[in-house]
């Protein structure tokens, strides 16, 4: 049992899946391409579930496979999960069956066969990064999840969606392509030093010359800070989810661009610490900024999806915050962060789909009185409104105390300007939820109809997750810790004053 | 005087010679056989040549005489003019592959209704009677298939001679040919004449500075041999400025053969003009036999005098990928956008040429520029001529359809054909999972260890610049939602025989293969080992 390439299968199912899907042969209109879709998805969930059973959370990289792949430039498939791994493993295994659910109708106009066959591509490269111990297979695997995501909002969505998928294409090819010349920097690096290897655990024990490692990080991080995104490099986003399905946006924003914060732990920190610390300041600025600048922005938005998209920036500018506040409450917050922006999120993005599909038109203006037709719809995405601003209670706000505190450990302003984020969050929030939900019950509204079942049942666990983690954020902490305290060990970083850590501990349970 | 006799080594050269006699036999058929029985002989012929050739070039290799401990394989034969050695041999074997798929795709003759993509009657005017009567006889040239043989069998040549006689010779045996190509094409006539002339007048001029550069370095060195003017430029003997006006002019016919800047101008209309059979054919073929050349000029005769022609490539390397890229996205043609994409292609190949290094400079296992650039070549050989193949497919009323408007909404109308040219175009672009994402990685390596980071960093820039016009293009067949144009306007894709579409399957494996287990024909290009000088 505990042979079985667990990690392989976990991408393979997937990506059967989609081809399965694609070909499989049907009648027009047929549902079977996307019942198809959901078992493997749901399959897909399965042995990601086998897997966090098996894993053994103090023991560092499990399920480890490694295959020479390309001799000639030291190339590895290996794979690996650890801490970090494994809850974006969970979280993107779990996510995509909800978001297929979800959107179940939503191109049945176009080829439903090839949005279900397209989601389950993204899901099988996206598991594959995740779990990519060789930093060649994660480059290759990362610039290959664009495809999918290209033909996702390409072929499906809004008026406008070709120029958004180029744009969005333009922008990750172009933060990909300068990865590429700094992998293969690594690589030279690695030749230098005798045998080429991309192994992450070659890499780490290189001797890397100050300069070339700055450069080489440099090249990660503006990548990453594309992926993620961060300010100025996050133009694409609310472009992208504008014009996507909302379905396509909860793939892209809460796993794809997770890839951007993964990447900063696993190979801006984990390879190059000594340039991670190097760049600190720079990065905290921009992480600043896009807290500030994104819940700024967003409040002004009168597009409910562009909107959502805008938050995520604010949301990536918290993670990335606790990432390089170089201690373990903001390691482990941005972890979790991770994992509760892509819950939370993924619900505020799939309800308001439903409202959408409801009304014709995603402006904000054009909405009002919701609640008064559709209570649940309404109460639902209250909930998930409240998880974005981090209410007590619900799992956001763990994550956020948790950055909160190593921000201000950090330095006192650093903490008091990313306090500034949060109010702003309530009043996109809030104000969003006052002008669409609240009010009188526009005219024409009365065919306005509550959430049937099926998209229940693709949100309630969504909520149920916001809920369990805000009062149980243990099982996630337990998890993640181990990790971080590995990489702040291999960073040279040691929480400063024992005390602010209790202090953390009580603030985290 | 004393006649000797020169000593030949049959035993290696037969498959070149196996080309030139197909060539040959070609011509004798054309004189003999009826009209009725050409065609059916000469594609028999050529492909049965191709095949043999491909054998022989297998069989050559396995036998090869390793030299110092494997870094080289293979023997200096035909009194030193030509060198059968590891690189050479990889060079026939691919050139060899991509015109086997250059005479599958001249003798499709379903997508023209019976006849083939090459004029009926050159000699006939354009929209003259006797054209006219040409074209109502079904009338059709079967002489490109000879004309093919001989140009491949100087691509062959080209990138095996081994001194700068042979090379020149080699160079004309291969351009000639290719000009009379250009020019035959059934439709569009006076455009594909007019490439045609454009191709020779252009060609000819670069010929005579390469000549010129033979005279000079011959004047330098007092010999035309590679190993001998190897030594002569260690030794620094003589007058070091007709050595570096010799470097200089060869250089200027070798880039104008692989289509760099500025010597690129003819590549666009010479590739549009040209039938389009001919152009995958010329795309792939003369890319990969000029770049032979050019290596083993460069890594052989001019080895020793790195230092002064390699600040020259870099800027012609990025002067070459910095024009390929940004005037590609200017055009609405095609063939044209592909044209100027591959003067884009040829800057990333230059890219790897700048990139070598001494062997005592690389680790053990570690990628050289040699390899680099084999596997390169391979990978885009594979794919150009998939995409042109795919662009015969595309047609309206006026024959192939190479504008961008007609192109519009083709995913839709003909998925698969559009799936497989964009997946070809993701090639070009150096998306992972295919294999010019390999070669792309390789070629920037070999630069950035040689130190030539700047190059790396334009080539990145002029990389995303590429990616910008071939995602266009499946923006434009995929995502184009304008489904009102006027019928006639939009293009669509005629059923092609079993030739073109096997030619488009190989092209698609073959990318698909060597982009997710590129292993081995990597080892295969590190096991050609280095030139034997």
């Amino acid at each position: 049992m505990s042979d079985l390439p667990w990690l392989t299968l976990l991408w393979a199912v997937p990506l059967v899946g989609a081809l399965v899907t694609a070909f499989v042969p049907k009648a027009p209109g047929s549902a079977l391409p996307k019942q198809v879709g959901l078992v493997f998805s749901l399959l897909t969930l399965a042995v990601g579930i086998a897997i966090a059973a098996q894993y053994d959370t103090g023991d560092g990289m499990q399920l480890t496979e490694t295959h020479t792949w390309i001799e000639a430039f030291g190339v590895h498939y290996a794979l690996g999960v650890d801490g970090l791994g494994l809850l974006l493993i969970l979280m993107t295994a779990a996510l995509v069956p909800i978001v297929l659910v979800a959107s179940w109708h939503e191109a049945d106009d176009r080829s439903p066969a090839a949005f279900f066959a397209w989601a389950l591509a993204l899901e099988s490269f996206a598991l594959v990064v995740f779990a990519a111990t060789d930093v060649f297979l994660f480059y290759v695997v990362f610039e290959a999840t664009l495809i999918p995501a290209y033909f996702l909002i390409g072929r499906f969505g809004r008026a406008g969606r070709g120029s958004a998928a180029l744009k969005f294409l333009m922008y990750q090819l172009g933060g990909g392509l300068i990865l590429l010349a700094a992998v293969i920097g690594l690589y030279v690096v690695s030749a230098d030093a005798g045998t080429p290897s991309y192994l992450l655990g070659d890499l780490a024990k290189l001797d890397i010359g100050t300069n070339t490692e700055r450069w080489l990080f440099v090249g990660f991080m503006i990548a990453f800070a594309i992926k993620a995104p961060l300010f100025p490099l996050h133009t694409w986003l609310a472009d992208t989810t504008e014009k996507a399905t909302p379905g396509t946006s909860v793939l892209l924003v809460c796993i794809l661009d997770k890839i951007g914060t993964f990447g900063m732990l696993r190979f801006c920190l984990g390879l190059f610490p000594e340039a991670s610390q190097w760049a600190t300041p720079v990065v905290v600025a921009i992480a600043l900024v896009s807290i500030v600048y994104g819940a700024l922005v967003a409040i002004g938005q009168d597009d409910i999806l562009r909107l959502i998209g805008l938050t995520s920036l604010s949301h990536f500018g918290f993670i990335t915050l606790g990432i390089f506040a170089f201690s373990s409450q903001g390691g482990s917050g941005s972890i979790l962060y991770m994992v509760n922006h892509g819950v939370g999120t993924a619900a505020l993005f799939l309800i308001a789909g439903y409202l959408i599909k409801r009304k014709g038109t995603s402006l904000i203006s054009q909405i009002t009185g919701v609640e008064a037709k559709a209570p649940v719809l309404a109460g639902l995405f209250l909930v998930a409104g409240l998880a974005t601003l981090g209410l007590p209670g619900l799992s956001q706000f763990v994550s956020e105390i948790l950055v909160l505190i190593s921000a201000f450990d950090y330095h006192w302003w650093v903490g008091a300007i990313a306090v500034t984020g949060i109010v702003l969050a309530a009043v996109y929030v809030l104000w969003l939820y006052q002008r669409t939900m609240t009010g009188p019950s526009a005219p024409g509204d009365e065919a306005l109809v509550d959430l049937n079942r099926r998209e229940l049942v693709a949100v309630v666990p969504l909520m149920l997750a916001l809920v369990l983690f805000g009062f149980y954020p243990t099982p996630l902490l337990d998890v993640s810790n181990p990790t971080v305290d590995s990489l702040l060990q291999h960073v040279g970083v040691s929480d400063e004053a024992p005390t602010v850590a209790d202090h953390a501990e009580e603030g985290a349970h | 005087m004393d006649f000797t006799k020169p000593t030949i080594e049959y035993a290696d050269l037969w498959p070149l010679l196996v080309v030139f006699g197909v060539a040959c036999a070609g011509v004798v058929v054309e004189a003999f056989v009826p009209r009725a029985l050409r065609f059916i002989i000469q594609t028999a012929l050529a492909v049965a040549g191709i095949l043999v050739a491909l054998a022989g070039t297998v069989i050559v290799a396995r036998d090869l005489d390793v030299l110092g401990d494997g870094v080289a394989r293979g023997a200096i034969d035909a009194e030193g003019t030509i060198a059968v050695d590891g690189p050479a041999l990889f060079f026939w074997g691919i050139l060899l592959v991509f015109a086997l798929g250059g005479a599958l795709l001249f003798a499709e003759r379903r997508l023209e209704g019976g006849v083939s993509a090459f004029a009926g009657q050159a000699a006939a005017l354009p929209g003259t009677e006797a054209e006219r009567q040409a074209s109502t006889r079904g009338l059709e040239h079967t002489e490109v298939y000879p004309l093919m043989m001989f140009a491949l069998g100087g691509m062959m040549l080209f990138s095996a001679a081994n001194d700068l006689l042979t090379l020149f010779v080699a160079l004309e045996v291969l351009s000639l040919p290719l000009y009379l190509l250009c020019g035959l094409a059934r439709r569009r006539r006076l455009l594909s004449q007019e490439a045609a002339l454009k191709y020779f007048l252009l060609g000819a001029f670069s010929s005579a500075f390469f000549l010129y550069g033979v005279a000079l370095v011959y004047g330098f060195s007092g010999a035309m041999g590679f190993a001998e003017i190897n030594e002569a430029v260690r030794n620094d003997i003589g007058n070091q400025t007709l050595l570096l006006m010799g470097i200089g002019m060869i250089s200027v016919g070798l880039l104008f053969k692989v289509g760099a800047a500025p010597f690129h101008s003819w590549t666009p209309d010479v590739y549009q003009g040209a039938p389009t059979p001919v152009t995958a054919f010329m795309a792939a073929g003369t890319k990969i036999a000029a770049f032979g050349a050019m290596l083993r000029i460069f890594y052989v005769a001019f080895g020793s005098d790195r230092w002064t022609w390699q600040p020259m490539l870099w800027i012609i390397a990025i002067l070459t990928m910095l024009v390929g890229a940004v005037l590609a996205i200017v055009q609405t043609d095609m063939k044209r956008m592909l044209a100027y994409s591959s003067v884009a292609h040829t800057g990333f190949l230059l890219t790897g040429v700048l990139g070598v290094q001494a062997a005592s400079e690389l680790a053990d296992g570690e990628v050289t520029s040699l390899q680099a650039v084999l596997f390169y070549l391979t990978t885009y050989g594979f794919s150009i001529i998939g995409a042109f193949a795919i662009v015969t497919l595309v047609r309206d009323a006026g024959g192939e359809a190479t504008q961008f408007r007609s192109w519009r909404g083709l995913g839709r109308r003909s998925p698969l054909v559009a799936g497989l040219f964009a997946f070809f175009l993701l090639s070009m672009a150096g998306i992972p999972l295919t294999a010019g994402f390999v070669g792309k990685w390789a070629v920037f390596t070999v630069a950035l260890a040689a130190g030539a980071w700047p190059v790396v960093i334009a080539a990145v820039l002029c990389s995303i610049i590429a990616v910008f016009f071939y995602v266009r293009v499946i923006l434009l067949m995929f995502f184009d939602d304008d489904d009102v144009t006027a019928p006639g306007e939009v293009a669509s894709v005629t059923k092609p025989s079993v030739l073109t579409s096997a030619t488009i399957l190989v092209g698609v494996a073959a990318t698909l293969v060597l982009g997710v287990v590129p292993g081995p024909v990597l080892d295969l290009a590190a096991n050609a080992g280095q030139f034997v000088r």
